[in-house]
């Protein structure tokens, strides 16, 4: 499932949306949205990654028998 | 050629990883941790086959099961720990990743210390006993 590498493309997609946003927001004299955009990117990433993560994991287990 | 797929990720990763790096925000460090992720997940599909391969040649030699076992746990360990200590020196935090390390090398001991007990015990067997 993870084995190519359009996530890459997407988590760099999302990162520079994101500080578009902030930078705008900024412009804006919106500071604490803009932290809030960033902090919104940050938290959708971190969803892809612990994915990801646990994919890799369960992986590792499944393969080196840490079953039994 | 899975060979090339994983070096073309590596280049993507950095050229996205070097864009990333001017702009606030953690998501340089995340596009390392995924390329990390992505790599491992495409080596390690290689991985089972071999395994299966060792398991059957240990089958055809008739080595008990809880050995070839262990082993493979000391492998897994070896991977994750590494995998875990290599992204954590990347963030910038060193000493997490030794402790880290030192994690692993104990979890591996301990796990191998059913065979260190049987070869000692095998030793003392040959010792003369009075």
């Amino acid at each position: 499932m993870l084995t190519d590498a359009s996530i890459l493309f997407q988590i760099a997609g999302i990162g520079i949306i994101v500080a578009l946003i902030h930078t705008i927001l900024k412009q804006m004299d919106k500071e604490e949205y803009a932290q809030f955009a960033t902090l919104v990117g940050f938290i959708i990433v971190l969803v892809i990654v612990v994915n990801g993560l646990s994919d890799l994991f369960q992986q590792i287990r499944s393969v080196f028998l840490f079953q039994g | 050629m899975d060979i090339i797929q994983i070096v073309i990720i590596g280049i993507i990763a950095s050229i996205l990883y070097i864009i990333l790096k001017d702009l606030k925000g953690p998501f340089a460090f995340l596009i390392v941790l995924i390329t990390g992720i992505t790599i491992f997940i495409v080596v390690i599909n290689q991985i089972g086959s071999i395994i299966q391969m060792i398991e059957s040649l240990g089958q055809k030699a008739s080595i008990d099961g809880m050995y070839i076992d262990t082993i493979l746990k000391i492998i897994g360990i070896a991977y994750i720990t590494e995998l875990g200590a290599n992204i954590t020196k990347d963030a910038g935090l060193g000493a997490v990743a030794s402790k880290i390390e030192l994690a692993g090398k104990i979890f591996i001991l301990l796990l191998a210390l059913p065979i260190i007990t049987a070869v000692i015990e095998t030793i003392f067997n040959f010792l003369p006993s009075t």
